[in-house]
């Protein structure tokens, strides 16, 4: 398959946008690699979007290198419009229109699409198919919009706060989506602010704070988390007792020799991803 | 939430040549102006607005007004007939259509479509599609209507029927572009009266509601300005006898004139649009 052998997906060097007085983009270096799910996870105003949109040629930059399957989204014709997908925010367009019409529509844009009723079958909408738009569920609805992002078989998928307002079960669902997507070969950039979304489908994070990215790593790496001291509590002689250490195994050893086989209320903690985030983005503030 | 299948399948990325050539976009325009089509169709309450909308104005002016020109033998209700033609095509070509398009903006349909390899040109010809179909109907509604009970002569002459053609034509394509145009005024859902009142102020001066040869010159003179004026003079002169030339203020059709004005408009409302035009809202950078 014709991809840009070897080079990464996106490439961003110094991107800078300002709105006014107002820096939403302060200088990002990003490398989303062919083929993994990138999150770009960052709190509300930190510049998520805004990156985003400008990677989709959605809106202009004011400095900084951007490439895009090798490309400037900037000047982008219809022909890398084909080559990506990008799943927006909310919509509400098409009510009046049912699932089928819509999806087999769209799929006329592009040069070489996927079956529309497979994209349908895939998102899990077959029995709402002659279903109008306006009687979807927001579930439903979402899933539509990642069936029109797909359609056209992108190389590269733009999946901006995907499950927001999804149930757990749905999520649990999409999230399944979004993870075959990638073993099928598409590259995915996600937006969240669900760091539980970010840790069980993205193979690398990268947080925002402020305009700026802090760190890039894999989730259970992100912020040196692997390298923190661990936690270890549990009950000696009726009262609760915790040690912060960097080696918890040989506490643990040292604890069940002491006591005698089982530990009473053994735990042993490490920073979750929450914890390391927020530690992260307290940075910047 | 309706239950859907718990395994997700999606179709795996089909390794082709990346050469496929582009749909036309002729052959997408096609497709969107059935689409385009269809969606006003299904739309039940803005259907009935737009084909019951100039009937109620007329079945109302005709049965307030109702009077014979002694000179000319022409009745106020054969009048109104051709004032509610022009104002039909103007609301629906321009305020409907200004309305219909600002909403796409605001609801995401916009931003979708540019998100995809879509052809600009594809989405403006299911418009005008749109428009054309939709103003016919009207029209011939009206037609049928005022030729049964108001004593409408629907003309033989072939000529007359050509004036029908290009006074329409022209007078369609000049607010089709000033609707696409102003639709960039239309903010929001609220944003209706922008558009709303100044076509109104037109209705009135132009002769719609009011006789234009009762209206006092200064008026006359102002309205001569924009097309709906001459939009409705050039449907007069192609239902009405030529008696009643005598009374316009020129003492003649001014065919000329009349296409001049509209073709004007054309080319004004072309580069308009050009220039003016927006995908996105107005916080969209």
């Amino acid at each position: 398959m014709e991809k840009t052998a070897g080079g990464p997906a996106v490439r961003v060097r110094g991107l800078r946008k300002t709105y006014g007085a107002h820096t939403a983009v302060d200088g990002v270096d990003l490398d989303v690699h062919t083929g993994e799910i990138f999150a770009l996870l960052g709190p509300n105003g930190a510049g998520k979007t805004t990156t985003t949109e400008i990677l989709e040629g959605q809106r202009r930059r004011d400095a900084g290198e951007v490439a895009v399957l090798g490309v400037d989204p900037a000047a982008a014709d219809t022909a890398w419009r084909a080559r990506i997908g990008i799943v927006l925010q909310e919509s509400r367009d098409f009510a009046e229109l049912t699932v089928r019409e819509i999806v087999h529509h769209f799929a006329l844009y592009y040069p070489a699409p996927r079956d529309p009723d497979e994209v349908v079958e895939a998102v899990g909408l077959a029995a709402e198919a002659g279903r109008r738009t306006a009687q979807l569920s927001g579930g439903q609805r979402r899933r539509l919009d990642v069936a029109l992002g797909i359609l056209g078989d992108p190389e590269l998928l733009f999946l901006d706060e995907p499950t927001t307002g999804f149930d757990p079960e749905v999520r649990r669902r999409f999230w399944d989506l979004v993870a075959s997507l990638r073993d099928g070969g598409t590259t995915i950039l996600l937006t969240t602010h669900y760091l539980d979304e970010a840790e069980q489908l993205a193979d690398r994070v990268g947080v925002l704070a402020g305009g700026r990215i802090v760190d890039v790593d894999t989730p259970d790496r992100l912020g040196g988390r692997h390298l923190a001291p661990a936690t270890v509590r549990w009950t000696e002689h009726g009262a609760p007792r915790e040690a912060v250490t960097d080696g918890p195994t040989a506490l643990v050893g040292e604890l069940a020799a002491r006591l005698g086989g089982e530990v009473p209320d053994l735990s042993v903690y490490r920073p979750s991803l929450e914890d390391t985030y927020l530690q992260l983005i307290g940075e910047t503030r | 939430m309706t239950t859907t299948p718990a395994v997700v399948r999606t179709p795996a990325r089909t390794p082709r040549v990346r050469a496929i050539a582009a749909p036309s976009a002729l052959r997408i325009g096609r497709a969107r102006a059935v689409l385009e089509v269809r969606q006003f169709f299904r739309n039940k309450g803005a259907m009935f607005f737009t084909f019951s909308m100039p009937l109620v104005m007329f079945l109302l002016l005709a049965s307030i007004f109702d009077e014979t020109d002694k000179a000319t033998g022409v009745s106020t209700q054969q009048v109104y007939v051709t004032g509610m033609l022009a104002m039909g095509v103007m609301s629906t070509c321009l305020q409907s259509l200004a309305l219909q398009v600002g909403g796409e903006r605001h609801n995401g349909t916009l931003k979708r479509l540019r998100a995809t390899p879509m052809p600009p040109a594809a989405y403006f010809l299911g418009k005008i599609a749109m428009v054309v179909v939709t103003s016919l109907v009207q029209a011939a509604i009206l037609l049928g209507l005022g030729a049964a009970f108001f004593g409408l002569e629907l003309p033989a002459d072939p000529g007359r029927w050509f004036t029908f053609v290009w006074v329409y034509l022209l007078g369609a394509t000049a607010c089709t572009l000033i609707g696409l145009v102003a639709s960039n005024l239309v903010k929001g859902e609220n944003g209706g009266p922008v558009v709303l009142l100044p076509v109104m102020v037109l209705q009135f001066i132009s002769g719609v509601f009011v006789i234009f040869s009762q209206l006092p010159k200064g008026v006359q003179i102002v309205s001569a300005v924009f097309p709906l004026k001459w939009m409705c003079q050039g449907m007069r002169s192609v239902f009405l006898p030529d008696a009643y030339a005598s009374v316009e203020p020129a003492g003649g059709w001014e065919h000329g004139r009349t296409a001049m004005v509209l073709a004007a408009w054309v080319v004004v409302g072309a580069i308009m649009c050009l220039k003016w035009f927006r995908w996105k809202g107005e916080d969209e950078g």
